[in-house]
């Protein structure tokens, strides 16, 4: 069987300038710092990254933005790391972050339809807002929704809690937020893990994102110290 | 006088039934959780992937991999259960989150709520309060009844709104009102104001409630 597991350099090395890439994670509980680091040390530039939120500053993606990787950041809040704001409104145009933001739950679930090969989805969040600008309604049995597309990225980077040799991840608690969906929507992923173990260890019944997803395995992923 | 938030705290928890499964905003709507009647248990849902939502974490005995919406270490009750951010805003959107509470920068008579851009000024997004609203059988404002004295409950909302039509209920430090298609009904009345005080602090014309009561 085809080796998974790999240093976070070798694991990063495919990805390239202008890429897409989703993010795991809320407030960036459950987001892979070590692979998010290693983003950093490998320097990639203009990316576009899909998270829920824009982490905090020195944490999750947080980092990308200091460092002045990412082009445009698609999330659903982004309101407690004050750098998007400074970001959004500097007049440096190689500093000028774009950012669309999304309701959590259609971001939720535009990443899952990316991945489950839909061709986008009916919902009534956001309907008579300025999110519905640009979209088709459409009225079912007299309610009106908004058409929202589907989300695919080039590359995921996903935080297991633990993740066998082949892949299949378990997440503990709150860390599992949009892993799950990302992990099946974007055509390269990476598992930055805080144990792996071997093929069998875990319960199947726990499983939640199984190995077939997955490309790539780093571990040494350390929860986060308060 | 107690404090303001608390007795706006205090008097939403009142609107809510033993079993009630609740979505708490960050700030003022999380001290609800503390003014439960006795009696009523209810399952708190929060949107990053917890249904049964316990307190929040002691000071060194937080588990790192559990935090709230607002990212604060909390704890989970017996019984809960984690899930993904998919799943979560299906619970909410599928109507079966009883009540939410959550702060505004504006609410209208027409039930219309603003509270997540100023554009220019402050642009926080909207995070899970546009589906929260639309999907939960009951939405809530638990606010101060103005922005230090700048009217927040208007005849039209300025701001952009995070959902139309959706809310039922307001509660202030200065009475509690019920959003009807008629307009704004003020329903108690907090004994340190007059109904003269609360339509001054209000740009809504207020109906007063034949059935007015005292807000305790």
């Amino acid at each position: 069987m085809k080796n998974k597991i790999m240093t976070a350099q070798e694991a990063v090395a495919p990805i390239q300038d202008g890429a897409t890439i989703m993010v795991g994670g809320f407030m960036a509980c459950g987001t892979p710092e070590i692979l998010i680091d290693a983003l950093v040390e490998k320097g990639v530039k203009n990316l576009t990254i899909i998270c829920n939120d824009a982490g905090v500053p020195g944490r999750g993606v947080g980092k990308l933005l200091t460092n002045g990787q990412i082009k445009t950041l698609i999330a659903s809040h982004v309101g407690l790391n004050p750098e998007v704001a400074q970001r959004m409104n500097t007049d440096v145009p190689e500093d000028k972050l774009e950012c669309i933001l999304v309701p959590q739950g259609t971001l939720a679930e535009r990443v899952r339809a990316g991945g489950a090969g839909l061709g986008g989805f009916l919902t009534p969040t956001g309907v008579g807002t300025i999110v519905a600008e640009g979209k088709q309604v459409i009225n079912i049995d007299g309610r009106d929704y908004l058409l929202e597309k589907p989300l695919k990225a080039d590359f995921a980077l996903i935080r297991g809690s633990v993740t066998d040799k082949f892949g299949n991840t378990t997440y503990n608690g709150t860390t599992r937020t949009f892993n799950p969906m990302m992990a099946t929507a974007a055509d390269h992923v990476i598992v930055g893990a805080c144990e792996i173990v071997e093929i069998g260890e875990i319960d199947p019944n726990n499983v939640v994102t199984s190995g077939i997803f997955v490309d790539a395995i780093v571990g040494g992923e350390k929860p986060w110290q308060i | 006088m107690a404090d303001i938030k608390e007795i706006i705290a205090a008097r939403v928890a009142k609107e809510l039934k033993d079993g009630d499964v609740v979505n708490l905003g960050i700030g003022l709507p999380t001290m609800v959780a503390n003014f439960l009647p006795e009696g009523v248990h209810i399952v708190l849902q929060s949107e990053n992937g917890i249904m049964g939502m316990g307190p929040a974490a002691e000071k060194g005995k937080e588990d790192v991999d559990i935090v709230n919406a607002g990212a604060q270490y909390v704890t989970v009750n017996p019984g809960a259960m984690f899930f993904d951010s998919a799943t979560s805003f299906g619970i909410i959107r599928g109507g079966h989150v009883d009540a939410t509470i959550l702060g505004a920068l504006e609410v209208d008579q027409h039930g219309n709520l603003s509270n997540w851009i100023v554009p220019g000024k402050m642009v926080p997004g909207m995070g899970g309060a546009m589906d929260l609203v639309v999907g939960a059988k009951k939405v809530i404002i638990a606010m101060q009844h103005t922005q230090k004295g700048a009217h927040k409950i208007l005849k039209e909302c300025r701001l952009p709104y995070t959902a139309v039509g959706v809310v039922d209920m307001i509660i202030t430090e200065m009475g509690v009102m019920e959003v009807t298609k008629d307009g704004i009904v003020l329903t108690e009345l907090h004994p340190d104001y007059t109904v003269e005080q609360v339509q001054e602090a209000t740009e809504a014309t207020l109906i007063i409630s034949s059935d007015l009561r005292e807000m305790k």
